[in-house]
């Protein structure tokens, strides 16, 4: 497949660049939501809303905006578009606001949305930008789902708050709990690993490369990460 | 005496019941990703600590003598992550200049501070659940004490899991992430006991 073709940009962040399963960011909101289809439904569908939004804006202010003042530039920039979706999903599905909760305004630190920015979004034009948003968004609802699915039925024996009334006895109450969150994370991503036969994970595993401060970062454990990989 | 016991509940409950990395998900990264080994990770601790006490006094006041007063309260997310960036980059300042060696066991961590969200996470909890200053500044203590032991604690882990021989699809983070699962579940044991310490 050609790599600058635009269908690529959008398949890229559902399949080959997961945000969550292959590059690992943004995992708070993917632990802390998943215990839940309905949560983590909402919580993909409003950081997709806010990604795309911002990647859209931050591709159009990218010859504006200083390179000294990007990152304060970006975060405020997020957090607008945070605050616009946590004030919509207040109005109209105060359900979902009252699952969510403090992780509707944690969007703003969700280092999928400043990674694009820093990565993406300041580099290429409009519709490119766009699209990744796009793609980043629902590759981060699809992971977030399966994960909820996972959790949601073997833990409480129900799908999206429908009861599933065969599972009734063989519930591993476990897994909705937030121990089960990590367990069925880790699982995951060695699923991942045995999926793409270990081409995946051994490319990034817990990379520096996606996190927003890895430009003036100056841990060691970042570059000695790097050497390792 | 009221007071005090009240006090000591939130400390011991932001500690080990609701402890922020283990039950809460809040700055899930710098555990992943700094609790290597165990000077990072106590560096790391103190760091995301001191933070969160000075972001608390600064976004407490803030929230209530500003932003209640001019009806301004859905700026909170705006100026809340402004407030945390710009002491954290002041803060990484002021240790440059004035306390090298501090900069050196502290100052390094800072930049991964801004973006972190527990710290985010602390301001925004206290004003929700509608904590007084004190109150406040003693859950985001507890909450950086609270996640200063989870640190402490999985470094401790995690250079066992460094030594031992692990299926070739968990090498890495899968282990990792299924280790803190065990720490986590531990910590699920004190889950009732603060609440019926004064019954």
């Amino acid at each position: 497949m050609n790599k600058n073709s635009t269908f690529f940009v959008l398949v890229n962040g559902i399949i080959k660049e997961n945000p969550v399963l292959v590059l690992v960011l943004g995992t708070c909101p993917t632990l802390a939501t998943t215990n839940t289809v309905n949560g983590a439904f909402g919580m993909g569908i409003a950081a997709l809303a806010v990604l795309l939004c911002s990647n859209v804006f931050i591709s159009l202010l990218r010859k504006i905006i200083p390179e000294t003042m990007r990152i304060p530039s970006y975060i405020v920039i997020i957090a607008g578009f945070v605050t616009i979706v946590k004030l919509l999903v207040q109005a109209f599905l105060p359900n979902l606001y009252a699952t969510l909760g403090v992780y509707l305004d944690l969007i703003t630190v969700n280092c999928i949305i400043l990674g694009r920015a820093e990565m993406f979004a300041n580099k290429n034009p409009v519709l490119k930008s766009a699209l990744d948003g796009l793609g980043m968004g629902l590759g981060f609802t699809v992971a977030l789902c399966a994960m909820a699915v996972i959790r949601e039925v073997f833990g409480a024996a129900s799908f999206a708050g429908v009861p599933i009334s065969f599972m009734e006895n063989f519930k591993i109450e476990f897994l909705t709990k937030a121990p089960g969150g990590l367990l069925v994370y880790g699982l995951l991503i060695a699923l991942v690993y045995v999926l793409t036969k270990g081409k995946a994970p051994a490319k990034t595993s817990f990379s520096c490369a996606g996190c927003p401060n890895a430009s003036h970062c100056h841990v060691e454990t970042c570059s000695e990460k790097g050497a390792e990989e | 005496m009221e007071m005090f016991k009240v006090l000591i509940v939130i400390l011991l409950s932001s500690v080990l019941v609701d402890n922020y990395v283990l039950s809460r998900f809040l700055g899930i990264c710098p555990f992943l990703g700094v609790s290597k080994k165990l000077n990072q990770a106590i560096g790391m601790g103190v760091a995301v600590t001191v933070v969160m006490l000075i972001a608390t006094a600064a976004t407490w006041p803030i929230q209530y003598f500003v932003l209640d007063v001019l009806k301004l309260g859905y700026l909170q997310n705006i100026v809340f992550i402004l407030i945390i960036a710009a002491l954290v980059q002041m803060l990484e300042l002021l240790l440059k200049r004035f306390s090298p060696a501090l900069y050196k066991g502290l100052g390094v961590y800072l930049p991964l501070i801004t973006t972190n969200c527990a710290v985010l996470g602390v301001t925004i909890n206290n004003i929700i659940d509608g904590y007084s200053f004190v109150e406040s500044m003693v859950s985001s203590l507890g909450c950086g004490l609270g996640f200063l032991l989870a640190m402490v604690l999985f470094s401790g882990l995690r250079s066992r899991i460094n030594e031992s021989n692990v299926p070739a699809p968990f090498k890495g983070l899968a282990v990792t992430l299924i280790a803190a699962s065990f720490v986590s579940l531990a910590f699920m044991g004190f889950g009732g006991i603060v609440e019926n310490m004064f019954a």
